[in-house]
Protein backbone atom coordinates (compact mmCIF):
# COMPACT_ATOMS: atom_id res chain seq x y z
CA UNK A 1 0.00 0.00 0.00
CA UNK A 2 1.07 3.75 -0.89
CA UNK A 3 2.11 5.44 1.80
CA UNK A 4 0.05 8.61 0.90
CA UNK A 5 -2.79 6.31 1.46
CA UNK A 6 -2.34 6.35 4.95
CA UNK A 7 -3.63 8.88 7.56
CA UNK A 8 -1.16 11.82 7.24
CA UNK A 9 0.23 11.70 11.13
CA UNK A 10 0.82 8.21 10.42
CA UNK A 11 2.78 9.06 6.86
CA UNK A 12 4.91 11.85 8.99
CA UNK A 13 5.66 10.00 11.73
CA UNK A 14 7.36 8.05 9.69
CA UNK A 15 9.11 10.42 7.57
CA UNK A 16 10.31 11.50 11.13
CA UNK A 17 12.15 8.18 12.17
CA UNK A 18 13.75 8.32 9.14
CA UNK A 19 14.85 12.14 8.63
CA UNK A 20 16.39 14.42 11.28
CA UNK A 21 16.99 18.59 11.06
CA UNK A 22 20.36 19.78 10.21
CA UNK A 23 20.88 20.29 14.04
CA UNK A 24 19.90 17.11 14.44
CA UNK A 25 16.48 18.10 16.31
CA UNK A 26 13.66 15.99 15.35
CA UNK A 27 10.93 17.07 12.73
CA UNK A 28 7.23 17.76 14.37
CA UNK A 29 3.99 17.33 13.52
CA UNK A 30 1.51 20.27 13.61
CA UNK A 31 -2.47 20.05 13.58
CA UNK A 32 -3.71 23.08 12.12
CA UNK A 33 -7.59 23.00 12.62
CA UNK A 34 -10.07 21.75 12.09
CA UNK A 35 -11.80 24.68 14.01
CA UNK A 36 -8.44 27.21 14.79
CA UNK A 37 -9.74 31.28 14.79
CA UNK A 38 -7.19 31.80 12.25
CA UNK A 39 -8.44 29.74 9.30
CA UNK A 40 -11.77 31.24 9.23
CA UNK A 41 -14.04 28.19 8.33
CA UNK A 42 -13.48 24.53 8.97
CA UNK A 43 -9.95 23.53 7.41
CA UNK A 44 -7.60 21.09 9.14
CA UNK A 45 -3.99 20.51 7.63
CA UNK A 46 -1.46 18.21 9.11
CA UNK A 47 1.54 19.67 8.93
CA UNK A 48 5.07 18.15 8.74
CA UNK A 49 7.60 20.65 10.16
CA UNK A 50 11.07 21.81 10.80
CA UNK A 51 10.70 24.19 13.24
CA UNK A 52 8.32 26.99 11.22
CA UNK A 53 9.48 26.03 8.36
CA UNK A 54 6.47 23.84 6.34
CA UNK A 55 7.70 20.25 4.89
CA UNK A 56 4.65 18.84 3.82
CA UNK A 57 0.95 19.28 4.28
CA UNK A 58 -1.88 17.35 3.45
CA UNK A 59 -5.74 18.89 3.75
CA UNK A 60 -8.42 17.03 5.50
CA UNK A 61 -11.76 18.18 3.94
CA UNK A 62 -14.99 17.38 4.77
CA UNK A 63 -16.04 18.69 7.67
CA UNK A 64 -19.39 20.40 6.67
CA UNK A 65 -20.18 18.11 4.06
CA UNK A 66 -24.09 18.23 3.65
CA UNK A 67 -24.50 15.87 0.38
CA UNK A 68 -26.16 18.54 -1.56
CA UNK A 69 -25.72 16.74 -4.95
CA UNK A 70 -27.89 13.55 -3.06
CA UNK A 71 -30.24 16.18 -1.38
CA UNK A 72 -30.49 17.64 -5.11
CA UNK A 73 -30.96 14.44 -6.59
CA UNK A 74 -34.39 14.37 -4.76
CA UNK A 75 -35.51 17.72 -5.24
CA UNK A 76 -37.60 19.75 -7.73
CA UNK A 77 -35.64 22.51 -9.22
CA UNK A 78 -37.27 25.37 -7.10
CA UNK A 79 -36.65 24.04 -4.40
CA UNK A 80 -32.75 23.27 -5.06
CA UNK A 81 -32.02 27.26 -4.93
CA UNK A 82 -31.73 26.54 -0.86
CA UNK A 83 -28.87 24.03 -1.12
CA UNK A 84 -26.96 27.17 -3.57
CA UNK A 85 -27.27 29.72 -1.10
CA UNK A 86 -25.16 27.30 1.35
CA UNK A 87 -22.34 26.84 -0.79
CA UNK A 88 -20.26 30.14 -0.80
CA UNK A 89 -22.78 31.79 1.65
CA UNK A 90 -20.11 35.18 1.19
CA UNK A 91 -21.69 35.83 -2.60
CA UNK A 92 -25.24 33.48 -2.07
CA UNK A 93 -26.81 35.89 -5.32
CA UNK A 94 -24.46 34.86 -7.39
CA UNK A 95 -25.49 31.19 -6.56
CA UNK A 96 -28.99 31.55 -6.74
CA UNK A 97 -28.46 33.43 -10.05
CA UNK A 98 -26.72 30.79 -11.56
CA UNK A 99 -28.71 28.19 -10.37
CA UNK A 100 -31.98 29.94 -12.23
CA UNK A 101 -29.49 31.01 -15.34
CA UNK A 102 -28.73 26.80 -15.30
CA UNK A 103 -32.55 25.95 -15.04
CA UNK A 104 -33.88 28.56 -17.66
CA UNK A 105 -30.94 27.36 -19.95
CA UNK A 106 -32.67 23.82 -19.74
CA UNK A 107 -35.95 24.88 -20.36
CA UNK A 108 -34.90 27.47 -22.80
CA UNK A 109 -36.97 30.40 -21.05
CA UNK A 110 -35.67 33.67 -22.55
CA UNK A 111 -35.24 35.86 -19.68
CA UNK A 112 -36.83 39.96 -19.56
CA UNK A 113 -33.71 42.52 -20.13
CA UNK A 114 -34.78 44.31 -16.76
CA UNK A 115 -34.87 41.12 -14.84
CA UNK A 116 -31.01 40.28 -16.32
CA UNK A 117 -29.54 43.80 -15.66
CA UNK A 118 -30.89 43.21 -12.00
CA UNK A 119 -29.38 40.23 -11.78
CA UNK A 120 -26.07 41.46 -12.89
CA UNK A 121 -26.61 44.16 -10.33
CA UNK A 122 -26.89 41.62 -7.40
CA UNK A 123 -24.35 39.56 -8.75
CA UNK A 124 -22.30 42.26 -8.52
CA UNK A 125 -22.90 43.73 -5.42
CA UNK A 126 -22.33 39.90 -4.03
CA UNK A 127 -18.82 39.74 -5.94
CA UNK A 128 -17.96 43.18 -4.11
CA UNK A 129 -19.30 41.58 -0.60
CA UNK A 130 -16.89 38.47 -1.16
CA UNK A 131 -13.87 40.62 -2.31
CA UNK A 132 -14.34 43.10 0.64
CA UNK A 133 -14.45 40.12 3.15
CA UNK A 134 -11.39 38.20 0.72
CA UNK A 135 -9.46 41.39 1.75
CA UNK A 136 -10.08 42.68 5.15
CA UNK A 137 -9.77 39.66 6.39
CA UNK A 138 -6.19 39.13 4.99
CA UNK A 139 -5.59 42.25 6.66
CA UNK A 140 -6.87 41.10 10.14
CA UNK A 141 -4.28 38.18 9.46
CA UNK A 142 -1.25 40.13 8.72
CA UNK A 143 -2.52 42.03 11.92
CA UNK A 144 -3.92 45.41 10.40
CA UNK A 145 -7.68 44.75 11.40
CA UNK A 146 -8.42 48.76 11.26
CA UNK A 147 -9.03 48.69 7.48
CA UNK A 148 -11.61 45.24 8.56
CA UNK A 149 -13.25 47.87 10.21
CA UNK A 150 -13.72 50.39 7.79
CA UNK A 151 -15.18 48.52 5.24
CA UNK A 152 -16.96 45.57 7.25
CA UNK A 153 -19.65 47.85 7.61
CA UNK A 154 -20.56 47.84 4.14
CA UNK A 155 -21.39 44.38 3.89
CA UNK A 156 -24.29 45.26 6.54
CA UNK A 157 -24.61 47.97 3.64
CA UNK A 158 -25.16 45.44 1.01
CA UNK A 159 -27.06 42.74 3.28
CA UNK A 160 -29.64 45.81 3.79
CA UNK A 161 -29.75 46.05 -0.15
CA UNK A 162 -30.47 42.22 -0.75
CA UNK A 163 -33.12 42.11 2.50
CA UNK A 164 -34.87 44.85 0.69
CA UNK A 165 -34.79 42.39 -2.34
CA UNK A 166 -35.60 39.33 -1.01
CA UNK A 167 -36.51 39.19 2.41
CA UNK A 168 -32.90 37.40 3.65
CA UNK A 169 -29.62 38.74 4.19
CA UNK A 170 -27.09 35.82 4.42
CA UNK A 171 -28.79 32.70 2.48
CA UNK A 172 -30.94 34.91 0.15
CA UNK A 173 -32.92 32.16 -1.68
CA UNK A 174 -33.05 35.31 -4.46
CA UNK A 175 -34.99 34.66 -7.45
CA UNK A 176 -37.49 32.90 -9.40
CA UNK A 177 -36.97 30.67 -12.68
CA UNK A 178 -37.33 33.50 -15.15
CA UNK A 179 -36.70 36.33 -12.72
CA UNK A 180 -37.29 37.49 -9.46
CA UNK A 181 -39.77 36.59 -7.26
CA UNK A 182 -41.03 40.08 -6.64
CA UNK A 183 -40.16 43.64 -7.85
CA UNK A 184 -37.45 45.87 -6.70
CA UNK A 185 -38.96 48.23 -4.33
CA UNK A 186 -38.04 51.84 -4.33
CA UNK A 187 -36.59 51.90 -0.62
CA UNK A 188 -33.97 49.10 -2.74
CA UNK A 189 -32.77 51.56 -5.24
CA UNK A 190 -32.52 54.26 -2.87
CA UNK A 191 -30.13 51.58 -0.77
CA UNK A 192 -28.22 51.16 -3.72
CA UNK A 193 -27.50 54.67 -4.77
CA UNK A 194 -26.51 55.31 -1.08
CA UNK A 195 -23.86 52.45 -1.11
CA UNK A 196 -22.37 53.38 -4.51
CA UNK A 197 -21.89 57.30 -2.60
CA UNK A 198 -20.38 55.93 0.13
CA UNK A 199 -18.44 53.09 -0.33
CA UNK A 200 -16.10 54.02 -3.20
CA UNK A 201 -14.73 56.22 -0.43
CA UNK A 202 -14.29 53.81 2.17
CA UNK A 203 -12.78 51.08 -0.49
CA UNK A 204 -10.53 54.20 -1.43
CA UNK A 205 -9.19 54.59 1.77
CA UNK A 206 -8.81 51.01 2.30
CA UNK A 207 -6.92 50.54 -0.28
CA UNK A 208 -4.25 53.43 0.94
CA UNK A 209 -3.96 51.52 3.67
CA UNK A 210 -2.38 48.58 2.31
CA UNK A 211 -1.31 49.30 -1.07
CA UNK A 212 1.64 51.05 0.05
CA UNK A 213 2.27 49.20 3.19
CA UNK A 214 5.50 48.38 4.31
CA UNK A 215 4.47 45.50 7.05
CA UNK A 216 2.06 44.52 4.21
CA UNK A 217 3.81 44.04 1.21
CA UNK A 218 6.79 42.33 3.22
CA UNK A 219 3.86 39.68 4.29
CA UNK A 220 2.24 38.87 1.64
CA UNK A 221 4.68 39.57 -1.59
CA UNK A 222 6.37 36.61 -2.87
CA UNK A 223 4.66 34.76 -0.34
CA UNK A 224 2.45 32.18 -2.19
CA UNK A 225 3.57 32.63 -5.82
CA UNK A 226 1.37 30.18 -8.45
CA UNK A 227 2.96 30.79 -12.22
CA UNK A 228 0.67 30.68 -14.54
CA UNK A 229 0.97 27.26 -15.98
CA UNK A 230 0.64 25.64 -12.47
CA UNK A 231 -2.05 27.62 -11.97
CA UNK A 232 -4.02 26.38 -14.91
CA UNK A 233 -3.17 22.37 -14.19
CA UNK A 234 -4.47 23.42 -11.14
CA UNK A 235 -7.80 24.37 -12.30
CA UNK A 236 -7.27 27.64 -10.49
CA UNK A 237 -10.27 30.02 -11.78
CA UNK A 238 -11.11 33.29 -10.80
CA UNK A 239 -9.34 36.04 -8.83
CA UNK A 240 -6.87 33.11 -7.99
CA UNK A 241 -5.96 32.47 -11.64
CA UNK A 242 -5.83 36.03 -13.01
CA UNK A 243 -3.50 36.70 -10.03
CA UNK A 244 -1.12 34.52 -12.16
CA UNK A 245 -1.32 36.61 -15.08
CA UNK A 246 -4.13 34.73 -17.44
CA UNK A 247 -7.26 36.83 -18.02
CA UNK A 248 -10.08 34.10 -18.47
CA UNK A 249 -12.87 35.18 -17.36
CA UNK A 250 -16.45 33.51 -17.52
CA UNK A 251 -17.85 36.86 -17.91
CA UNK A 252 -16.24 37.84 -20.79
CA UNK A 253 -15.57 34.56 -22.54
CA UNK A 254 -18.88 33.45 -22.35
CA UNK A 255 -21.40 36.14 -21.45
CA UNK A 256 -24.43 35.55 -19.56
CA UNK A 257 -27.48 37.35 -18.35
CA UNK A 258 -25.99 40.34 -20.63
CA UNK A 259 -22.81 40.71 -19.68
CA UNK A 260 -21.60 41.82 -23.16
CA UNK A 261 -23.76 44.93 -22.54
CA UNK A 262 -20.73 46.22 -20.38
CA UNK A 263 -18.07 47.37 -20.50
CA UNK A 264 -15.43 46.17 -18.32
CA UNK A 265 -12.14 45.21 -17.90
CA UNK A 266 -10.15 42.10 -16.27
CA UNK A 267 -7.83 42.76 -14.32
CA UNK A 268 -4.69 40.71 -13.79
CA UNK A 269 -1.79 40.01 -11.59
CA UNK A 270 1.38 38.88 -12.04
CA UNK A 271 2.94 36.04 -10.19
CA UNK A 272 0.48 34.81 -8.54
CA UNK A 273 1.25 35.60 -5.19
CA UNK A 274 -0.77 36.69 -2.00
CA UNK A 275 0.07 40.60 -2.87
CA UNK A 276 -1.70 40.29 -6.34
CA UNK A 277 -4.20 38.27 -5.27
CA UNK A 278 -5.62 41.17 -3.22
CA UNK A 279 -4.64 43.60 -5.57
CA UNK A 280 -6.68 41.74 -8.20
CA UNK A 281 -9.78 41.80 -5.69
CA UNK A 282 -9.16 45.10 -5.13
CA UNK A 283 -9.40 46.32 -8.57
CA UNK A 284 -12.25 43.63 -9.65
CA UNK A 285 -14.29 45.79 -6.89
CA UNK A 286 -13.66 49.32 -8.56
CA UNK A 287 -14.97 46.91 -11.89
CA UNK A 288 -18.14 45.52 -10.23
CA UNK A 289 -18.63 48.84 -9.19
CA UNK A 290 -18.72 50.33 -12.69
CA UNK A 291 -20.52 47.39 -13.69
CA UNK A 292 -23.38 48.15 -11.19
CA UNK A 293 -23.24 52.01 -12.17
CA UNK A 294 -23.73 51.15 -15.84
CA UNK A 295 -26.43 48.67 -15.32
CA UNK A 296 -28.64 51.23 -13.18
CA UNK A 297 -27.73 53.80 -15.74
CA UNK A 298 -29.47 51.84 -18.60
CA UNK A 299 -31.80 49.76 -16.98
CA UNK A 300 -34.98 49.05 -19.03
CA UNK A 301 -38.53 48.94 -17.95
CA UNK A 302 -40.16 45.87 -18.30
CA UNK A 303 -41.84 42.68 -15.97
CA UNK A 304 -39.30 41.51 -13.37
CA UNK A 305 -39.71 37.81 -14.49
CA UNK A 306 -40.42 36.11 -17.91
CA UNK A 307 -44.12 34.83 -18.00
CA UNK A 308 -43.91 31.10 -17.89
CA UNK A 309 -46.83 29.81 -15.73
CA UNK A 310 -45.46 26.96 -16.11
CA UNK A 311 -42.27 26.95 -13.69
CA UNK A 312 -43.09 30.22 -12.17
CA UNK A 313 -45.21 30.78 -9.08
CA UNK A 314 -48.58 33.13 -9.39
CA UNK A 315 -49.01 35.12 -7.18
CA UNK A 316 -50.85 34.55 -4.12
CA UNK A 317 -53.90 36.46 -4.28
CA UNK A 318 -54.50 34.90 -7.51
CA UNK A 319 -54.36 31.40 -6.41
CA UNK A 320 -56.96 32.24 -4.19
CA UNK A 321 -59.36 33.68 -6.70
CA UNK A 322 -58.51 32.95 -9.97
CA UNK A 323 -59.09 29.37 -11.78
CA UNK A 324 -55.94 29.09 -13.73
CA UNK A 325 -53.55 30.24 -11.29
CA UNK A 326 -54.81 27.97 -9.05
CA UNK A 327 -54.39 25.08 -11.54
CA UNK A 328 -50.60 26.25 -12.28
CA UNK A 329 -49.60 26.38 -8.99
CA UNK A 330 -50.90 23.47 -7.98
CA UNK A 331 -49.04 21.64 -10.56
CA UNK A 332 -45.90 23.43 -10.25
CA UNK A 333 -45.69 22.83 -6.64
CA UNK A 334 -47.05 18.73 -7.03
CA UNK A 335 -44.33 18.29 -9.67
CA UNK A 336 -46.61 17.87 -12.74
CA UNK A 337 -44.59 20.50 -15.02
CA UNK A 338 -43.06 19.53 -18.65
CA UNK A 339 -39.18 19.30 -18.15
CA UNK A 340 -36.73 18.35 -21.49
CA UNK A 341 -34.79 15.26 -21.05
CA UNK A 342 -31.54 17.42 -21.54
CA UNK A 343 -27.75 17.45 -20.10
CA UNK A 344 -26.39 20.93 -19.54
CA UNK A 345 -23.56 22.66 -18.44
CA UNK A 346 -23.88 26.33 -17.26
CA UNK A 347 -20.77 28.41 -15.68
CA UNK A 348 -20.81 31.71 -14.48
CA UNK A 349 -18.32 33.74 -13.08
CA UNK A 350 -18.45 33.54 -8.94
CA UNK A 351 -16.56 35.06 -6.08
CA UNK A 352 -13.89 32.58 -6.51
CA UNK A 353 -14.09 31.56 -10.19
CA UNK A 354 -16.07 29.41 -12.46
CA UNK A 355 -18.97 28.16 -10.75
CA UNK A 356 -20.48 25.59 -12.57
CA UNK A 357 -23.89 23.49 -12.34
CA UNK A 358 -23.84 20.05 -14.89
CA UNK A 359 -27.42 19.15 -14.74
CA UNK A 360 -28.70 15.54 -16.00
CA UNK A 361 -32.00 15.09 -16.48
CA UNK A 362 -34.39 12.64 -17.47
CA UNK A 363 -37.89 13.98 -18.24
CA UNK A 364 -38.75 14.22 -14.21
CA UNK A 365 -39.44 17.07 -11.60
CA UNK A 366 -36.06 16.26 -10.39
CA UNK A 367 -32.62 16.64 -11.76
CA UNK A 368 -31.18 12.70 -12.62
CA UNK A 369 -27.69 14.06 -11.49
CA UNK A 370 -26.39 17.92 -10.27
CA UNK A 371 -22.41 18.34 -10.07
CA UNK A 372 -21.32 21.39 -8.73
CA UNK A 373 -18.45 22.69 -10.22
CA UNK A 374 -17.08 24.44 -7.27
CA UNK A 375 -14.06 26.54 -7.40
CA UNK A 376 -12.71 26.16 -3.99
CA UNK A 377 -12.93 22.52 -4.24
CA UNK A 378 -10.90 22.38 -7.23
CA UNK A 379 -8.12 25.33 -6.31
CA UNK A 380 -7.50 24.33 -2.81
CA UNK A 381 -5.26 21.32 -4.00
CA UNK A 382 -2.95 23.85 -5.15
CA UNK A 383 -2.46 24.88 -1.37
CA UNK A 384 -0.07 22.51 -0.48
CA UNK A 385 2.27 22.81 -3.19
CA UNK A 386 1.75 26.62 -2.18
CA UNK A 387 2.50 26.57 1.48
CA UNK A 388 5.59 23.72 1.13
CA UNK A 389 8.94 25.68 1.81
CA UNK A 390 6.83 28.50 3.70
CA UNK A 391 6.74 29.52 7.55
CA UNK A 392 3.58 28.58 9.32
CA UNK A 393 2.33 32.46 9.41
CA UNK A 394 2.51 32.37 6.04
CA UNK A 395 0.03 29.18 5.72
CA UNK A 396 -2.85 31.28 7.09
CA UNK A 397 -2.08 34.10 4.83
CA UNK A 398 -2.03 32.37 1.47
CA UNK A 399 -5.32 30.49 2.77
CA UNK A 400 -7.11 33.53 3.30
CA UNK A 401 -6.23 35.23 0.57
CA UNK A 402 -7.33 32.13 -1.63
CA UNK A 403 -10.85 33.13 -0.06
CA UNK A 404 -11.27 28.96 0.40
CA UNK A 405 -14.88 29.12 1.60
CA UNK A 406 -15.69 26.08 3.39
CA UNK A 407 -19.17 26.05 2.40
CA UNK A 408 -18.31 25.69 -1.05
CA UNK A 409 -15.41 23.20 -0.71
CA UNK A 410 -17.67 21.01 1.10
CA UNK A 411 -20.76 20.80 -0.37
CA UNK B 1 -8.83 30.01 -36.98
CA UNK B 2 -12.12 29.28 -34.88
CA UNK B 3 -11.80 25.82 -33.88
CA UNK B 4 -14.92 23.88 -35.44
CA UNK B 5 -16.76 21.46 -34.29
CA UNK B 6 -16.42 19.61 -37.69
CA UNK B 7 -13.18 19.61 -37.43
CA UNK B 8 -12.45 17.94 -33.97
CA UNK B 9 -15.28 15.27 -35.01
CA UNK B 10 -12.82 14.27 -37.92
CA UNK B 11 -10.17 14.64 -36.33
CA UNK B 12 -11.62 12.19 -33.62
CA UNK B 13 -12.63 9.77 -36.45
CA UNK B 14 -9.37 9.18 -37.60
CA UNK B 15 -6.92 8.73 -35.10
CA UNK B 16 -9.02 6.44 -32.97
CA UNK B 17 -11.95 5.21 -35.44
CA UNK B 18 -14.90 3.08 -33.70
CA UNK B 19 -13.33 4.01 -30.25
CA UNK B 20 -15.11 7.57 -30.41
CA UNK B 21 -18.83 7.67 -31.11
CA UNK B 22 -22.02 9.45 -30.51
CA UNK B 23 -20.58 12.84 -31.57
CA UNK B 24 -23.81 15.17 -30.52
CA UNK B 25 -24.09 18.95 -29.87
CA UNK B 26 -25.52 19.26 -26.67
CA UNK B 27 -27.08 22.08 -26.52
CA UNK B 28 -24.18 24.68 -26.50
CA UNK B 29 -21.57 22.10 -25.45
CA UNK B 30 -19.84 19.40 -28.37
CA UNK B 31 -19.96 15.78 -26.80
CA UNK B 32 -19.01 12.53 -27.84
CA UNK B 33 -18.05 9.49 -26.00
CA UNK B 34 -15.11 7.80 -26.00
CA UNK B 35 -14.07 3.67 -24.73
CA UNK B 36 -12.62 3.01 -21.48
CA UNK B 37 -9.32 1.73 -22.50
CA UNK B 38 -8.75 4.76 -24.88
CA UNK B 39 -9.94 7.40 -22.78
CA UNK B 40 -6.95 8.26 -21.26
CA UNK B 41 -5.42 8.50 -25.06
CA UNK B 42 -8.47 10.36 -25.91
CA UNK B 43 -7.99 12.96 -23.31
CA UNK B 44 -4.22 13.28 -23.68
CA UNK B 45 -4.69 13.83 -27.72
CA UNK B 46 -7.37 16.61 -27.05
CA UNK B 47 -4.65 17.95 -24.78
CA UNK B 48 -1.56 18.01 -26.46
CA UNK B 49 -2.52 18.77 -29.84
CA UNK B 50 -1.78 21.66 -31.02
CA UNK B 51 -4.83 22.54 -32.63
CA UNK B 52 -7.37 21.25 -30.48
CA UNK B 53 -5.34 22.39 -27.41
CA UNK B 54 -8.09 21.80 -24.67
CA UNK B 55 -5.74 22.44 -21.94
CA UNK B 56 -8.30 22.92 -18.97
CA UNK B 57 -10.23 20.06 -17.20
CA UNK B 58 -13.18 22.01 -15.82
CA UNK B 59 -14.69 19.19 -14.40
CA UNK B 60 -15.16 15.86 -14.04
CA UNK B 61 -18.28 14.28 -12.44
CA UNK B 62 -19.66 10.35 -12.03
CA UNK B 63 -23.00 9.46 -12.55
CA UNK B 64 -24.84 6.06 -11.87
CA UNK B 65 -27.38 4.52 -14.59
CA UNK B 66 -28.48 1.81 -12.98
CA UNK B 67 -31.26 1.40 -15.83
CA UNK B 68 -28.85 0.85 -18.37
CA UNK B 69 -27.27 -2.56 -19.82
CA UNK B 70 -24.42 -4.00 -17.83
CA UNK B 71 -21.88 -2.05 -19.98
CA UNK B 72 -23.56 1.11 -18.97
CA UNK B 73 -24.04 1.12 -15.68
CA UNK B 74 -22.17 4.25 -14.67
CA UNK B 75 -20.39 6.92 -17.15
CA UNK B 76 -17.71 9.55 -16.26
CA UNK B 77 -17.86 12.99 -17.73
CA UNK B 78 -15.03 15.02 -18.46
CA UNK B 79 -15.55 18.85 -19.48
CA UNK B 80 -12.67 19.94 -21.30
CA UNK B 81 -12.30 23.43 -21.99
CA UNK B 82 -9.69 25.42 -24.64
CA UNK B 83 -9.26 28.71 -23.55
CA UNK B 84 -7.77 30.25 -26.52
CA UNK B 85 -10.42 29.81 -29.00
CA UNK B 86 -13.19 29.63 -26.13
CA UNK B 87 -13.90 26.25 -26.69
CA UNK B 88 -15.99 23.57 -24.49
CA UNK B 89 -15.99 20.11 -25.06
CA UNK B 90 -17.87 17.25 -22.91
CA UNK B 91 -16.27 13.31 -23.23
CA UNK B 92 -18.14 10.30 -21.71
CA UNK B 93 -17.39 7.21 -20.69
CA UNK B 94 -19.10 4.53 -19.91
CA UNK B 95 -18.36 1.74 -17.17
CA UNK B 96 -19.88 -1.58 -16.69
CA UNK B 97 -20.53 -2.73 -12.78
CA UNK B 98 -17.27 -2.44 -10.53
CA UNK B 99 -16.14 0.66 -12.75
CA UNK B 100 -12.26 0.71 -13.63
CA UNK B 101 -10.30 3.65 -15.47
CA UNK B 102 -7.39 4.77 -16.07
CA UNK B 103 -6.44 8.16 -14.23
CA UNK B 104 -6.17 10.94 -15.84
CA UNK B 105 -3.92 12.76 -12.87
CA UNK B 106 -1.12 12.04 -14.85
CA UNK B 107 -2.33 15.21 -17.33
CA UNK B 108 -4.18 17.63 -14.96
CA UNK B 109 -3.03 17.62 -11.36
CA UNK B 110 -6.81 18.94 -10.63
CA UNK B 111 -8.17 15.82 -11.60
CA UNK B 112 -6.74 14.54 -8.69
CA UNK B 113 -9.36 15.74 -6.06
CA UNK B 114 -12.24 15.25 -8.83
CA UNK B 115 -11.27 11.45 -8.99
CA UNK B 116 -11.29 10.68 -5.08
CA UNK B 117 -14.70 12.64 -5.32
CA UNK B 118 -15.96 10.02 -7.87
CA UNK B 119 -13.93 6.88 -6.02
CA UNK B 120 -16.03 8.39 -2.69
CA UNK B 121 -19.49 8.73 -4.06
CA UNK B 122 -19.27 5.96 -7.06
CA UNK B 123 -16.98 3.68 -6.22
CA UNK B 124 -15.27 4.32 -9.51
CA UNK B 125 -11.65 2.67 -9.47
CA UNK B 126 -9.19 5.14 -11.56
CA UNK B 127 -6.03 3.22 -11.89
CA UNK B 128 -2.83 4.56 -11.30
CA UNK B 129 -4.22 7.07 -8.83
CA UNK B 130 -1.45 8.76 -6.40
CA UNK B 131 -3.93 8.84 -3.53
CA UNK B 132 -7.35 7.28 -3.97
CA UNK B 133 -9.00 7.53 -0.79
CA UNK B 134 -12.10 9.18 0.13
CA UNK B 135 -12.09 12.93 0.18
CA UNK B 136 -15.42 14.05 1.94
CA UNK B 137 -16.62 11.34 3.67
CA UNK B 138 -15.06 9.61 6.86
CA UNK B 139 -12.45 6.88 5.63
CA UNK B 140 -15.10 4.04 7.52
CA UNK B 141 -17.67 4.28 5.29
CA UNK B 142 -18.06 1.29 3.37
CA UNK B 143 -21.12 2.14 0.91
CA UNK B 144 -20.79 5.05 -2.20
CA UNK B 145 -23.42 7.13 -1.38
CA UNK B 146 -24.68 8.84 -4.59
CA UNK B 147 -25.31 5.42 -6.39
CA UNK B 148 -28.95 5.42 -7.07
CA UNK B 149 -29.35 2.27 -4.51
CA UNK B 150 -28.71 4.46 -1.70
CA UNK B 151 -31.33 5.59 -0.02
CA UNK B 152 -31.40 9.56 0.79
CA UNK B 153 -33.57 8.72 3.68
CA UNK B 154 -34.64 5.70 5.87
CA UNK B 155 -36.45 2.88 4.99
CA UNK B 156 -39.06 2.13 7.09
CA UNK B 157 -40.74 5.96 6.90
CA UNK B 158 -44.18 5.67 6.65
CA UNK B 159 -45.37 9.09 7.01
CA UNK B 160 -43.76 9.85 3.47
CA UNK B 161 -45.23 8.71 0.01
CA UNK B 162 -43.02 8.61 -2.63
CA UNK B 163 -45.92 8.87 -5.15
CA UNK B 164 -46.06 12.18 -4.04
CA UNK B 165 -42.81 13.00 -2.79
CA UNK B 166 -40.30 10.89 -5.37
CA UNK B 167 -39.90 10.03 -9.01
CA UNK B 168 -42.24 8.18 -10.37
CA UNK B 169 -43.09 7.66 -14.17
CA UNK B 170 -46.47 9.19 -14.20
CA UNK B 171 -45.06 12.84 -13.26
CA UNK B 172 -42.89 12.70 -16.13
Amino acid sequence: MSDLLLPPEHRYAKIIEKMRNEDGSELSILNLGPTHPATHGIFQNILLMDGEKILDAEPTIGYIHRAFEKIAENRPFYQINVLTDRMNYCSSPINNMAWWMTVEKLLNIEVPKRAQYLRVIVMELARIADHLICNSILGVDTGAYTGFLYVFQFREKIYEIYEEICGARLTTNMGRIGGFERAWSDEAFKKLNVFLEEFPIAWKEFENLFERNRIFIDRTVNVGPISAEKAMQYGLTGPNLRAAGIDYDVRKAAPYSSYEDFDFDIPVGQSGDTYDRFCVRNAEVWQSLSIIRQALAKLPEGPYHADVPDYYLPPKEDVYHNMESLIYHFKIVMGEVPVPVAEIYHAVEGGNGELGFYLITDGSRTPYRLKFRRPCYVYYQAYTEMIKGGMLSDAIVILSSLNVIAGELDA
Amino acid sequence: MALEIEFIKEKMISKYGNKVLNFEMSRDIFSFEATPDEIHDVIRFLKEDEQLNFHFLTDLAGVHFPDNDENHQFAIVYHLHNWVENVRIRVKTYLPESPEVPTITDLFLCANWMEREAWDFYGINFIGHPQLKRILNMEEMVSHPMRKEFPMEDGGRTDKDDRFFGRTPANC
